[in-house]
């Protein structure tokens, strides 16, 4: 691919390397360190596989005040660090760069305290997004935030790049489930941002903090909400003709007054891949597929499915198929789960974020077919509906460096396209490498001016995940005048 | 009687404040002023208000979502909405009753300028999550615009939330976008009566941790309850216990027996109907359970099973009122007017037990002299000064509002 240009490497800090890491294994002990390459290779890269770069170190603290000493550290020693949970990021959100290090969150996974009468969990934030609603589910609880990556992707990660999932349109973003954070400065010094306790009052450092990408700090626990799970939740799938039809027919739903728990959409290509590797049952003559899910008690259900069933009959639905039971509910969301997976078995691809007002949908979707036969390449849709969040799949081949070229190139001009059209570059994966350069589409030079101006109060040398974010030059910039200023 | 500017557009706005910016004039900003009562009192040599650039620009009912004017009244993006069966989530309180000033006089940048949530932020959230798009100036006149019109946005920083409740120190909003929800078909209320602080706490505790979506959970001790409107409620002499569900008709019958069969060991539970629940919470929404008077009122923020305790321990000082909201995650507390607005003990005893104080109503004198907002932590008192240097180098926007020196 035509990679972004990631920052020069600083000599001086190379040719410490191995007082650098000398210091590290006097930190955290030799079994917290990982300097040879075999063990660096590992963390090269993350789900943007695109970019790779061993870093200087790997270091794999334990506690807070481990961390801590970590960035006191790495602060004193002018070295750059990169935060890194499960390394599922999409768009390069913990990237290294050979002069940084990276801290690892991996032995940081446990539960510290669950407290069902106040419904709070606190939890360190390497622990797996999916293990947070495993230790509250026995007493009917869940953690509402859950990717598609949540077998695998850390709460650090999610806290980083404020996270979503497919049924934050009833229950919100990570931002909205979290009450307070336990954070280490880049001089070592450990905060906490509010704690079990809702609406504080004071400067909402929480809203700030979450979806920072990794540049504020190291957050090394974390308070959330815990909510209780209904008792049943059921999908139907509907069919239709046209993608316009399945658009109308989702404004239709939520203008209703019915606000359910997941509107999924997926396109023609993606329920075919989708169908051939999970047989789900999806029907494959159709141009769009909803699968509308509710929760409630049965009865509520019922009576929800009905209406919804009764607005999708004005659409002219080609398949209404609402599930009768709990297998029949698992067959159905089967197929959607497995569609980025199924996806990868027939090809590369590259995956995309964009969100977008839901009334634009048809003109989007046609315009990205428009954008994609251009390039020459396919591409398959899998589309957040109930909240506009758009995932195209561009399809490609990644040892034909051409065609991978023309797959980013395809990316950019969708994502610009999601902004023109009153949407914007990321729904839910962050901006990270991928989309640094973008962000001027979006942002006017003040917008990303304000934005800067905060990174340089948490991490006033732009020590902390280098790279991200901003377009280059724009960040070479702050560092150079955040370091004039403390000169 | 300072300088009044009220600008109509954002053009009006960075001249204003960059011309105070160049003479490093100290500004108060307000929208309709009905909360100006609240924090420490600003000496401001100008004053903006956002009263003039008002309107709604966009709402789309099929995507939940609504933009308007920082000035536009709340009452005015109320009505519009409900044209469409829709609301505001977060249930905003009025707390002009409360302060002496007008009730429903408040903007709707006020609104998000203040994070001010009632009695559904339970279940939906506070104001500050359904903000997702701010444009507005900083105290450098530079006019920014963040977040936008969709709900789900990772875009950069997350500026537009850590915009809410910061009480125009750091920036003017001029138009706010954000995330609308449909009127429940219907509302039920059912209430137990007589019940001390602790079990009260305990059934709301429990209430909540039961799958049928409660959106209101309030305990009024008897003083206070014998305040409402309501003549059954007010006449009984006894605290309230309430609980809200709201849904469709057929769910919430189906709810509320349910809840009703959780909670049979707390007595026998009286019913509101849809009507009479729209009155009693529209009621705690404007909090005249705590009307305007001398005395002071506090809002304290702290985990429900902590709150009977704090509450207990404040009592050994001084005679208290209570109203539990929250399901006991908030304690607006009314005691009797002390120059130092008791904030040493009530400080202490907050520290003690875990939580964060805001006095709400004191005399401006005693606001003045007091801290008014939960005192800073050292590594946030930094955090706070640097984001007020990031977005207001000289100092003009609301001084001292929120804290002395800032």
């Amino acid at each position: 691919m035509t990679l972004s240009r990631m920052p020069e490497p600083d000599r001086t800090v190379l040719d410490r390397s191995e007082t650098i890491i000398g210091e590290l294994v006097a930190l955290l002990g030799a079994d917290g360190v990982i300097s040879r390459e075999e063990g660096r290779r590992a963390f090269e890269a993350d789900a943007l596989t695109a970019y790779r770069q061993p870093p200087l170190a790997v270091a794999l603290p334990r506690t807070t005040e481990d961390v801590s000493k970590l960035l006191k550290y790495c602060r004193q020693a002018g070295v750059k660090v990169v935060p890194r949970g499960a390394g599922t990021s999409l768009c390069g959100g913990a990237t290294p760069t050979a002069d940084s290090i990276v801290i690892g969150t991996s032995r940081m996974n446990s539960v510290l305290e669950t407290d069902f009468v106040n419904r709070t969990i606190t939890v360190q934030t390497g622990i797996t997004n999916l293990a947070i609603t495993d230790a509250v589910s026995a007493e009917g609880f869940f953690y509402a935030p859950d990717p598609s990556s949540q077998l695998a992707c850390t709460l650090g990660g999610n806290l980083a790049m404020n996270s979503g999932g497919a049924h934050c349109l009833k229950y919100g973003v990570t931002t909205n489930n979290v009450l307070g954070l336990k954070m280490v400065l880049m001089d070592g010094e450990i905060v906490e941002i509010n704690g079990p306790y809702l609406d504080s009052g004071g400067y909402d450092f929480m809203a700030l903090v979450i979806g920072s990408e990794g540049q504020f700090g190291i957050i090394t626990e974390a308070t959330l909400k815990i909510i209780p799970r209904m008792p049943f939740a059921r999908p139907v799938m509907l069919g239709f003709s046209s993608c316009e039809a399945a658009g109308q027919c989702v404004a239709a739903i939520i203008g209703s007054g019915i606000i359910p728990v997941a509107i999924e959409y997926m396109d023609k290509p993606a329920i075919a891949v989708a169908e051939a590797f999970a047989k789900a049952g999806y029907p494959l003559d159709v141009e769009a597929l909803l699968i509308v899910e509710v929760e409630g008690f049965e009865d509520e259900i019922e009576r929800l499915l009905r209406a919804i069933t009764d607005i999708a009959l004005n659409f002219d639905p080609q398949v209404i198929e609402a599930s009768t039971s709990t297998e029949h509910s698992e067959r159905i969301w089967k197929g959607r789960k497995a569609a980025f997976g199924a996806m990868g078995r027939i090809s590369d691809y590259y995956c995309m974020d964009g969100t977008i007002p839901l009334a634009r949908l048809p003109e989007v979707l046609s315009r990205i077919g428009e954008i994609c036969a251009e390039k020459r390449l396919k591409v398959a849709n899998v589309f957040h509906a109930g909240d506009g969040n758009l995932h195209p799949l561009i399809l490609f081949n990644a040892n034909d460096p051409d065609e991978a070229i023309r797959a980013e190139q395809a990316g950019a001009e969708i994502l610009k396209l999601c902004v023109a059209v009153g949407g914007c570059l990321t729904g839910e994966h962050g901006v990270g490498i991928e989309k640094r350069d973008l962000m001027d589409i979006q942002f006017s030079p003040s917008d990303l001016a304000v934005q800067m101006r905060i990174k340089s109060i948490f991490d006033p040398h732009w020590l902390l995940n280098p790279g991200k974010v901003f377009p280059l030059p724009a960040q070479e910039l702050s560092e150079q005048s955040a370091a004039d200023r403390a000169a | 009687m300072s300088d009044l500017q009220r600008p109509g557009a954002d053009w009006e706005l960075q001249f204003v404040i960059a011309g105070c910016a160049e003479k490093r004039m100290p500004v108060e900003i307000v929208g309709s002023g009905s909360k100006r009562g609240i924090g420490r009192p600003v000496d401001g040599a100008v004053t903006i208000t956002t009263a003039s650039l008002r309107g709604i620009s966009l709402y789309e009912p099929n995507e939940l979502v609504m933009s308007a004017r920082a000035g536009t009244p709340l009452s005015q993006v109320e009505s519009e909405l409900a044209t469409r069966g829709q609301m505001l989530p977060f249930e905003p309180i009025d707390l002009g009753p409360a302060t002496g000033a007008a009730h429903g006089a408040q903007t709707i940048g006020g609104v998000f300028a203040t994070n001010m949530s009632g009695a559904r932020r339970i279940q939906c959230g506070a104001a500050r999550d359904h903000l997702i798009g701010v444009k507005g100036v900083n105290g450098r006149a530079e006019l920014f615009q963040l977040g936008g019109r969709v709900m789900k946005n990772v875009t950069g920083y997350d500026v537009t939330r850590g915009l809410a409740g910061s009480w125009g120190t750091l920036a003017v909003m001029t138009e706010v976008t954000f995330k609308v929800i449909p009127w429940p078909e219907t509302a039920a209320t059912v209430i137990y009566l007589g019940l001390p602080d602790d079990l009260a706490i305990e059934l709301l505790s429990t209430a909540l941790a039961l799958p049928v979506e409660v959106s209101g959970a309030i305990h009024l001790q008897a003083p206070v309850a014998a305040r409402l409107g309501h003549p059954g409620l007010r006449t009984m002499g006894k605290s309230v216990t309430a609980l809200r569900l709201e849904n469709f008709s057929s769910a919430v019958a189906g709810r509320k027996q349910h809840l009703k069969e959780m909670l049979k060991v707390y007595g026998k539970a009286l019913e509101l109907d849809h009507r009479e629940s729209l009155e009693f919470w529209g009621e705690l929404r404007r909090l005249s359970v705590m009307p305007n008077r001398p005395s002071l009122l506090w809002r304290i923020s702290t985990k429900p099973t902590t709150a009977p305790k704090l509450v207990a321990a404040i009592k050994r000082y001084m005679p208290v009122e209570v109203y539990y909201d929250w399901g006991g995650a908030l304690i607006w507390l009314e005691v009797p007017a002390a120059d130092d607005a008791s904030t040493a003990e009530i400080r202490r005893v907050t520290a003690i037990h875990g939580g964060h104080a805001t006095l709400i109503r004191a005399e401006p004198a005693v606001r003045a002299a007091v801290e008014v907002f939960q005192p800073l932590d050292p590594g946030l008192e930094r955090l706070t000064r640097g984001l007020k240097a990031a977005f207001d180098p000289a100092g003009i926007l609301n001084p001292g509002r929120m804290y002395a020196n800032l």
